[in-house]
Parts: C-alpha cells; sequence; structure tokens
C-alpha cells in the first residue's frame, strides 16, 4: 500500500497491452495488476444509487407540496391536480404534477432544528450536531454502503453540484464530498508535464508522505495521502468524461431548463449513469423571509418545476428510476403564519420531504397535517425515519453499525424507522 | 494527458516494488519515533517559563493537567519544527530559508523568547497585521466575496490599521460594535469607517444576523437558535435573544447608488427607534411571536441582566437642560467590555487559534452546557489577560512561549490516548496538527518560491481572487459559507496543477528554483536547499536516494529533476500541514 502511483496518463487497452510483459514481475505489481484485470469488465451492469435535490434554505413546502387553500395561512396560490391520484400540489409545479406517480410526500415531517447550519446538518446525517463526533452525511454513508457494487468506479463515488453538502464525519476524507459546479467543470485536471515526469513527482511524493505518516503525527497526515492517491486515479481516468454535462443532446438540456439547477440535475442523472452511488445537486434561495410568494411564482418554482421533472422522466424513460432514489428536501419548513413582509420564517414542526424512485411505492402522499398547516395529526417522521427509508429503498441494511472515532457505536441513520407507508 | 508512453508503465510497476522495499528504510524511521521517549521519566524538569508569570501559570496548569490524566507530554519539537509553527501561526507564513537559517544558527539560550519578540515587534508588523487581517475578515464576514452591503476592502483597511497599531482588544470590540459611516473608502468619502463592515450586512430582518453574530464572536454564545424558541440544550431563553437584538433597533444601514441599481456604498446611521408599535419612543419595544402565536414583547437587556433605559431617543438635551435619550450601541459596547464573558471568548479563540483547539468545543459556544476542558487555565488567562488592557500580542506571547506549544506532534506511547480528533477533551501533551488556512498557504507558497510581494490592498485582492475557487456559498439569507479547501480532491488539484503551483515550481530566471539550480554546490546540497525553504528539515537518506534517482534519470537536465522534487516537496502532506 501506500504508494501513489497509478497507470497515470496511459489510457486502460494501452495499459493492459503491457501487462504481459509486466507478469513477469513479483511482489506488490502482482496484486497491482490483478485489480486492474478483474476490473476490466464494463460498467453497464445495473446499480443502486441515490439523488439528493437539496433546497438550502429551507424551502415552503405548504407552498409547494401540502397547500392549504382557503386557510389564513394559505398563501394565494392554487392547487391542482397530478398523475396520482388524489395528490394535489401546487399550481406552480405543473410539470412535476405530469410525474408524481413516480413520488410520494411525506407531509408530516416534525423536526427540532430551526436554524440552519443545525438544521442542514441533522437533515443531512439523522443526528443533531455534537461537538465531540462528527457524524456523517447521506452521500458519504451511501457511497461507503454500495461502493461495493461498483468496484471499478475511478471518480468520486460522492458528488455535490452546486453546494458543499455536509461532510463525511467519522467515515473519513475518503468519502467527502467531490464539490463541482452545476457545469460539471473540474479545475486543474492536467499537469501540463511529461508522463514520466508525473511518475517521477509522484514517486518523490510518495517517500515525503510516507515519512510523515510514519511519524505518528496524527490522522490528518494519511487522510492527505488517501486524497492524493484518488486525485491521482481520478486524474488518469476515462471516466471523468461523465463530468461534461454540455455534450448532452441539446433538446434533453432544454428539457431540463438550461439553469444551474437544470444542468446540475442532468450532470446528476450522467454521474448515476456512469456508476456513482450519490450525488447531491443544490438549489438556494428558499430562506425567503420577505416577499415569498412573488419569489416563488416567477423564480423558485418554474427552475425547480423543470428540472425536477425532467430528471424523474428522464431517468424513467431510461429504466433507471427503480435503482435510483429521489429525495427532495431542506433544512426545515417555514412558518404557515405570513409575516409582516409578506415573508415566512423558518418553521421546523410540521412540514414536507418528497421522496420517490428505488423501491418507494409511488403516486402517494403520506401525513396529513391541520387545516391551517401548524400541527402534524398524523403519525410525525423525523429526519432518521426519511434517512432508514432511503436506505432501505436502495437495499441497504439498517442493522448496519459504524463505530465513531472515538470507539462509539452509531447505528446507521440514527436508528430511524422505515416509514411504512412509504412500502408495500 | 494524450501522450501515451508505454514507458511510464514499467516506471510504474518497477517503482512499485521499490517501493515495498522503501517500507523497510522507513522502519528505522519509525523506530527513531518510538523512541522518543517523553520528557524523563522521573520528575519532570520545570518548563522554561522565559521569566513571565503568565507563561509559568500556563506550564503549571497544564502539566498538573497531565500528572491528573496520567499521561505524559511528548518531548519537544525541533528548532526547526518551532521556528515553522511559530511564523505561521503569528505571521501567517513559514519562515524563509535565511529566517530559518539565522534561528537554527543563534547560540543564545533564549532565542526562541527573542524571536517572539521580533515577530511581536516592528519588523515583521505588516505581515502580523496582514494575518490577523485575514483571520478576522474570516471570523468578522465570512468568505463570500458576493455581499454587495459588504466591502472587503473597507473591512481590511480597518482591520490592517487595528492590528499594525495592537489597539487593546475591548477597544476593537467596541469599534466594531458602535460603528458609524460609509464602509467603503471611495474618493470623496469623508465619513469612511472600515469596522462598518462589521454590521452593514448584518441588519435586515431587524438586526437578527447582527444580534447572533456579535454575541458569538464577542460573548461566545450561541444564541441564533433562540431566535424563535427557547434553546433546547442550554439555558439561553427566546426574550434573551429579542432583548440582546433590541440594541441594534437604532442603527439602520442605507445604502448608497451608483448609476443603475448596483449599491455603491453602506453607510450605517444611528436614528431614533419610536419602537414598533411607534406610539411612544419612551419606551420604544420591539415584537416577538412565541411558538405558541403569543406576541411578547421586549426592550434592550443584556445578556447578564442588566437593563438600560427603554427610551428609543438618541441621547440629547431639551432646551431646559434636561438629558434625555439613550444610544444603544455605545450601551451594549460598555456592557461587552464589563462582561467577564469578552476576555473569555477571545482567550479561547486565540488559544484554539495556536494549540489546535480551544477549550471548549466549538471555540464560541460558551456555558454551563457545554464546559471547558482546563476551567481555571481559561478563567485564569482571562482575568490576566483584562489586568493586561486586553493587549493581544502580550496573549499571544504568552501562548506561544509555553511549554504545550513548543512540543513535538508526534504522539508517544505515554500520550496516544490524548487525541482529541475521537472526541476526547484536549490535554495539549503534544502539538494538534492541523492543516494551513488558504490564506496561510497561499503567502507560505510565496515565501518558499521568493515570490515577489505585490504591496497592502493590491495583493489582498489577488489573494481574494485565488480564494475564491474554494468557496461554496449555501443559498441562505444568513450568507453561511465553506469552502472546499478542506483536505478534499479539488484542493489537492490545485496544488498538482494549478497556477500557484505552475509559478512556485516555475523554472524562470529570477525564481527560486533557479536561484537554487545555478548555485554551484552539490546536487545534495541543492536537495537540501528545497527541504529547508519547504519543510524547515533535511532530507533523510530514504528521500535523498529517491531524489538521487530522479537526478540520474534526468541527467542532462538537473533544472527539471528539481522542479519536479520540488513540486513533490510542496505537495506534500508535511508541508501544507502545521505541525
Amino acid at each position: 500500500m501506500n504508494s501513489l502511483l497509478t497507470p497515470f496518463d496511459v489510457s486502460r487497452r494501452h495499459f493492459l497491452s503491457h501487462l504481459a510483459g509486466a507478469a513477469a514481475l513479483a511482489g506488490p505489481a502482482t496484486t497491482f495488476t490483478n485489480s486492474i484485470l478483474a476490473n476490466a469488465p464494463d460498467m453497464k451492469k445495473r446499480h443502486k444509487a441515490a439523488i439528493l435535490l437539496w433546497m438550502g434554505g429551507g424551502p415552503s413546502t405548504m407552498d409547494i407540496w401540502d397547500l392549504k387553500p382557503g386557510a389564513a395561512t394559505g398563501g394565494p396560490f392554487k392547487q391542482i391536480s397530478t398523475s396520482a391520484d388524489g395528490v394535489a400540489i401546487c399550481e406552480h409545479m405543473p410539470l412535476m404534477a405530469q410525474q408524481m406517480h413516480h413520488m410520494a410526500i411525506v407531509r408530516s415531517m416534525s423536526t427540532r432544528e430551526a436554524d440552519h447550519m443545525r438544521g442542514r446538518y441533522y437533515m443531512h446525517t439523522g443526528y443533531v450536531p455534537n461537538p465531540n463526533v462528527d457524524h456523517p452525511s447521506y452521500g458519504a454513508v451511501v457511497a461507503h454502503e454500495l461502493a461495493d457494487q461498483v468496484p471499478n468506479l475511478e471518480i468520486p463515488p460522492f458528488v455535490a453540484v452546486g453546494g458543499g453538502s455536509v461532510g463525511p464525519g467519522f467515515l473519513g476524507m475518503t468519502w467527502a464530498p467531490f464539490v463541482v459546479d452545476s457545469n460539471g467543470r473540474v479545475r486543474d485536471l492536467d499537469m501540463g508535464v511529461d508522463p514520466s515526469r508525473v511518475a517521477a513527482r509522484l514517486e518523490m511524493l510518495s517517500a515525503i508522505e510516507n515519512k510523515f505518516i510514519g511519524e505518528k503525527r496524527g490522522g490528518a497526515a494519511d487522510d492527505h495521502f488517501r486524497v492524493v492517491d484518488k486525485t491521482v486515479k481520478l486524474m488518469s481516468s476515462d471516466q471523468m468524461k461523465a463530468f461534461k454535462v454540455m455534450e448532452e443532446p441539446e433538446a434533453l438540456q432544454e428539457k431540463y431548463g438550461k439553469t444551474g439547477f437544470g444542468r446540475g440535475c442532468l450532470l446528476a442523472r450522467r454521474l448515476v449513469e456512469a456508476g456513482v452511488p450519490f450525488v447531491e445537486v443544490d438549489l438556494g434561495g428558499w430562506d425567503n423571509h420577505a416577499d415569498i410568494f412573488p419569489t416563488l411564482a416567477d423564480r423558485k418554482l418554474p427552475e425547480l418545476d423543470k428540472a425536477m421533472s425532467a430528471l424523474v422522466s428522464d431517468l424513467s424513460d431510461r429504466g433507471m428510476l427503480d435503482d435510483t432514489a429521489i429525495i427532495w428536501m431542506g433544512e426545515f419548513g417555514r412558518t404557515p403564519n405570513i409575516n409582516g413582509g409578506g415573508g415566512r420564517d423558518h418553521w421546523a414542526r410540521s412540514w414536507s420531504v418528497v421522496v420517490g424512485g428505488a423501491g418507494f411505492k409511488r403516486g402517494i402522499a403520506v401525513g396529513e397535517t391541520s387545516s391551517d398547516g401548524k400541527e402534524i395529526v398524523t403519525e410525525p417522521y423525523t429526519s432518521q425515519d426519511v434517512m432508514a427509508s432511503v436506505l432501505h429503498s436502495l437495499g441497504i441494511s439498517l442493522e448496519k453499525t459504524f463505530t465513531a472515532k472515538n470507539g462509539r457505536p452509531m447505528k446507521i441513520a440514527n436508528s430511524g424507522r422505515v416509514i411504512k407507508e412509504l412500502f408495500s | 494527458m494524450n501522450r501515451r508512453l508505454g514507458f511510464v508503465c514499467l516506471t510504474v510497476i518497477l517503482t512499485l516494488s521499490v517501493h515495498a522495499a522503501s517500507r523497510a528504510a522507513d522502519a528505522d524511521i519509525a523506530a527513531s519515533a518510538d523512541s522518543e521517549s517523553p520528557s524523563g521519566r522521573g520528575a519532570r524538569r520545570t518548563a522554561e517559563d522565559f521569566g513571565i508569570p503568565h507563561v509559568a501559570f500556563i506550564n503549571h496548569q497544564i502539566e498538573a493537567s497531565w500528572d491528573d490524566a496520567g499521561i505524559r507530554p511528548s518531548k519537544e519539537a525541533t528548532d526547526g519544527e518551532w521556528c515553522r509553527r511559530i511564523y505561521l501561526d503569528v505571521i501567517g507564513r513559514i519562515p524563509s530559508l535565511e529566517e530559518l537559517e539565522s534561528f537554527e544558527k543563534d547560540p543564545s539560550s533564549t532565542k526562541r523568547a527573542e524571536l517572539v519578540d521580533r515577530l511581536l515587534g516592528d519588523e515583521y508588523v505588516d505581515e502580523y497585521a496582514r494575518h490577523w487581517t485575514d483571520v478576522w475578515t474570516t471570523i468578522l464576514i465570512g468568505r463570500d466575496v458576493e455581499n454587495e452591503l459588504v466591502d472587503r476592502p473597507g473591512m481590511r483597511q480597518y482591520l490592517r490599521r487595528s492590528f499594525a497599531r495592537n489597539i487593546p482588544y475591548d477597544r476593537f470590540m467596541e469599534e466594531l460594535v458602535t460603528a458609524a459611516g460609509v464602509n467603503r473608502n471611495a474618493d470623496g468619502v469623508e465619513d469612511f469607517d472600515g469596522a462598518a463592515n462589521f454590521l452593514s450586512g448584518k441588519l435586515e430582518e431587524g438586526g437578527v444576523q447582527a444580534a447572533a453574530k456579535t454575541a458569538q464572536i464577542f460573548l461566545g454564545i450561541q444564541v441564533q437558535c433562540t431566535q424563535c424558541h427557547d434553546h433546547p440544550f442550554n439555558n439561553h431563553k427566546q426574550n434573551q435573544f429579542w432583548e440582546f437584538n433590541a440594541f441594534f433597533r437604532q442603527v439602520r444601514a442605507l445604502r448608497r447608488f451608483e448609476g443603475s441599481r448596483d449599491v455603491q456604498s453602506v453607510e450605517l446611521v444611528d436614528e431614533d427607534f419610536s419602537g414598533e408599535k411607534g406610539d411612544n419612543p419612551e419606551e420604544a419595544e420591539i415584537y416577538y411571536e412565541r411558538r405558541n402565536g403569543l406576541m411578547k414583547v421586549a426592550y434592550p437587556v443584556f445578556v447578564d441582566g442588566s437593563e438600560i433605559p427603554r427610551s428609543g431617543y438618541l441621547p440629547g438635551k431639551m432646551d431646559d437642560g434636561t438629558e434625555y435619550g439613550v444610544h444603544r450601541r455605545q450601551e451594549l459596547a460598555q456592557l461587552m467590555r464589563g462582561s467577564s464573558l469578552l476576555p473569555l471568548a477571545i482567550v479561547n479563540r486565540m488559544w484554539g487559534q495556536f494549540l489546535g483547539y480551544g477549550f471548549t468545543k466549538p471555540i464560541d459556544d460558551l456555558g454551563d452546557h457545554n464546559p471547558p476542558s482546563h476551567p481555571e487555565l481559561l478563567d485564569g488567562l482571562a482575568q490576566r489577560f483584562r489586568e493586561q488592557s486586553f493587549d493581544l500580542k502580550e496573549l499571544i506571547r504568552w501562548i506561544v512561549l509555553s511549554s504545550p506549544y513548543a512540543l513535538s506532534s508526534r504522539s508517544t506511547s505515554a500520550n496516544a490516548s490524548d487525541d482529541p480528533s475521537l472526541g476526547e477533551p484536549p490535554l495539549f501533551s503534544r502539538f494538534y496538527m492541523r492543516q494551513m488556512q488558504a490564506e496561510q498557504l497561499y503567502e507560505s507558497l510565496l515565501t518558499a518560491t521568493k515570490a515577489d510581494r505585490a504591496g497592502g490592498e493590491e495583493a489582498a485582492t489577488m489573494k481574494d481572487r485565488w480564494m475564491s475557487q474554494f468557496i461554496i456559498a449555501f443559498g441562505t439569507d444568513e450568507g453561511g459559507d465553506s469552502t472546499t479547501f478542506n483536505g478534499s480532491i479539488p484542493q489537492v488539484l490545485m496544488m498538482f496543477n494549478g497556477d500557484l503551483t505552475k509559478k512556485a515550481t516555475s523554472v524562470d530566471k529570477g525564481g527560486f528554483l533557479n536561484e537554487v539550480a545555478k548555485n554551484g554546490t552539490s546536487n545534495s546540497a541543492k536537495i537540501n536547499a528545497l527541504y529547508m525553504a519547504a519543510l524547515a528539515r533535511k532530507p533523510s537518506a530514504r528521500e535523498i536516494k529517491t531524489a538521487n534517482a530522479i537526478m540520474i534519470t534526468r541527467k542532462g537536465d538537473a533544472v527539471g529533476a528539481l522542479q519536479d522534487i520540488w513540486w513533490a516537496v510542496l505537495n506534500s502532506n508535511e508541508f501544507i500541514i502545521n505541525h
């Protein structure tokens, strides 16, 4: 272990052609070539994946998925019927209305974190922030659990598009989100020197890194090595073409919408197709403390509607939806009471998330809020419950227990319960 | 990357087997690490305190905590390690080759104290101010460069002056909390006040952010949650948030537009506040909503319960000479000045800045719900800092001359359990490693490569541009942000292939590499110079062997070989980690 040298800058086919000569070499080279040979078969076999559509700022779910027309708290939006029997959503989501037979709304979310940072952490990890433990986020957990199904993946298993997501916590930097912008642009991929020099540089680098690691100064030294190793693999990988979202047909780009979020969703589909088990796409701007209704009607909802509906139908058309879970959520909902500035403030007590695809039952709405939207009147669900349900929909065992750095056992999804109405 | 050479494949495989052998070669290094005994098996010698009672106090407190925990500290860091560390922590960059060599050659037994004097003195005042301006710009306004209500150059201008003059910390706080004037220093602006940038972007929505950030940064109290409800885990109540917020209701941020709709600058002004109902400025109240829907009223009350007059009028005199009114922000600053939380919060922050962990985690969340690891030390330092007139340079001197700051970062069998990354309270029995901040890396690369430095604001703008590639905004009204300069792949790609590295490894005439290459010395002396410049140490035998192999392979091109070695040194964990 602890060598950074991989078949740098050498195409796989070219590399394989050299293996005959290399086979005579003993030692580490043997294991090295074996793993390459074993991984040569194609990538196209089916694999599970999840796409999280993260709505930064806390979207007003009672103006999108759980309307209260006529109530004092209801706001001006009307609801429209959808392709899911008996499930109505906001009039400004007409394209999603045609896809709701693929989705399920959970209208009975009740959480306690109404601060952005805390809510962001809680909804991403299933745990409330704790100064002594860094918990892994959705992406890290799913990537970690599903990594074995794509052993020949050379690009990062957890990609965050247009936002930073939440880190890998105690699972370590190997599972950190790979952050790219929605154009899929990855900076600084090329060293710009002759390949033989790249090899010399990496050899020298290995020597320095290993010496430092051997001095037992702490985990940061090893973490750095592991990330460098991943970077080297990525730089030499043909799989990087998955990031080239602009190579998608014009008509499809148009369908997703030529917005940051639209491109991000299209990029997510490409990455999942290439074998990436978890992609998070960020759409910010939901922190609407003022003038919420024109903001939603004119800007946020049209962008969301176009991209999200295109993603669902595209995944469905390609036969990928049954293996790909979609999660739509933000850090919390917004106050049923409309404030003096025509906005809604932070509200965690009663709100909605949306899931779909993978093993989820589709075309339903689970749970119910009171007529003014202020209370949950059915069984309330938490971040842990959503996380447990998403993992279950992907076939990931909920019996899994991680060991945090301090030796404490950490049940996957913080012992959340599967929301049973989402499966049957 | 389209040239594909078979040669590489063989090199790769061959070097892999070489590498296996190298594990054995590295074993002697590991063995020497193990043999590093903690300082003294029996009675510990008293740590050096340089005749400074505050340093002795820290040493005594920390050593007592080691005894209580039954652990022994790592041995002292080498001169090279300590020198690199203190340049990074005090002035924000690694030492130059010359600075390092002159320190190592200095035979004086008090050379560490003398170097601290120099770094805190006139000689380095510009660099000191630049580093702490970087640190505090991030603390006060974050890294997001997009907010039109905040002018980063204006903020920096204020901070640079403050740190260059080492103004007392209580005054610094007061100037930020009570700033009034225009936030951008443009031509013709008379009432410029760069300090205004702390609050200029935080007064929307009734100054919720102004209250939350002021409490968090200067008092170490996390109140942002209590905006909407009583805090679930500590004693902070919702009314306290709004009572604190009420101090910020006289101040307004007036936008000045230029031409189109772009905000050209923001002016902070204090105005009479007539209360939210607006009918009785003598009792200028605000309202907030309880979770059960009840509206409650709040007036300015400080976190310790001290009330100020409820009037919303600014101070003035009536015709008959009677004085009326109150300046809420100035009253707040006075209350904060007197609060025990002010020195506690800054001591905890500074300790964390230098030792890698504060006495609490996070460093800006003090209170009974989050007890500190070393309460007596924290209290004692806070008290002494107040007695020392809030002199930040003195506080820095005490911390960097203390025994825990001088320890090696290598763990030993006698202190392996002291690992705060596992969630244990820190015992400071070794120096905890941390990655350089992006600003430190940037400045260190300039130093290591002897790049010409532009001065002042121009340099800062170039650095901003470079930094912007790492920033990710959260998309909330609070303007939160994070960075990909966090040890993840984008950071490594930048270090591998980015422009800054290309520049640092350039062999152009006049550059550092060119200078080393042209120097008439032996190959090993050249490699030595690269290691000293970047890592403050000489290469190991194993590293020399690898480097020599590269020199031999590229025999016609010594400069190119040095370039490859230099690239590797700059990309190493050892370079980017402050150890």
